[in-house]
């Protein structure tokens, strides 16, 4: 099953949307608890990546018996160092989206914590595409 | 125990049970390390707290030191049916009053 979801940048009104509704498909199909728990956790910080840095994107998840794929990808800045965004607390969010309690610099650590392959893509001033499949344990 | 008022939800209570606490003011935390069928502690009013407690499946929320959450988002709460609660206690005291009265994180 292929479900895909437009992400806009900045609309924090609508963010989390996808992710949700992500949840919701893997409840129905009887997906066990821990692995729903786990692609929340990427589908959501890889969405709130498009929302906070990036100027539009989409969010797949390929849903399949054994693993889910979230597929993100959007355009916008990309990431300079990759390495060093995937550091915990390394965060290039401004004062604003910090104050709402995001930016922590958790994101991309969460999604490599929480996914058993992980493959991102960027190039400056383009965008990123990142790919994360979840094993259905 | 928190000196709360209830911002929404109130008829829903009694039937609740939470089986743990978390406190945080960061998204990614509460998102990664808050437990299925807490009560989530917070001083974050926006929206997304609310999406947070969907997704991780939080029974209800406190929101601390008084930081009263805007309309819309008391109606997403309603919509969702989170209750909401409000006191003027910090993050810390209000934790450890929980702690003390056998609440746990796990």
């Amino acid at each position: 099953m292929q479900l895909k979801f437009e992400v806009t940048g900045m609309d924090f009104s609508r963010a989390g949307d996808a992710t949700a509704r992500i949840k919701k498909v893997l409840q129905l199909a009887g997906m066990g608890a821990a692995t729903i728990r786990r692609v929340v956790i990427v589908a959501y910080e890889a969405e709130l990546n498009i929302v906070i840095h990036a100027y539009r994107g989409t969010l797949c998840a390929a849903v399949g018996p054994d693993q889910v794929r979230i597929e993100a990808v959007d355009e916008g800045p990309g990431i300079k160092d990759i390495a060093l965004a995937m550091q915990e607390g390394y965060s290039t969010a401004p004062p604003h989206i910090r104050e709402m309690g995001f930016g922590a610099g958790m994101g991309l650590p969460n999604i490599r914590k929480n996914s058993d392959e992980l493959d991102i893509q960027s190039e400056i001033n383009c965008g990123t595409r990142l790919t994360a499949v979840i094993y259905n344990r | 125990m928190l000196d709360a008022e209830v911002l929404v939800g109130g008829e829903m209570l009694e039937e609740i049970e939470v089986s743990s606490g978390f406190g945080c003011d960061l998204i990614s935390d509460s998102l990664c390390f808050a437990r299925p069928g807490c009560l989530l502690l917070t001083g974050l009013t926006n929206s997304q707290i609310i999406r947070i407690c969907e997704m991780i499946e939080a029974r209800a929320i406190v929101f601390m030191r008084g930081k009263m959450p805007l309309p819309d988002v008391v109606e997403l709460a309603r919509e969702k049916g989170i209750p909401l609660l409000l006191t003027r206690m910090f993050l810390f005291e209000g934790c450890g009053r929980l702690y003390q009265a056998g609440l746990r994180s796990y």
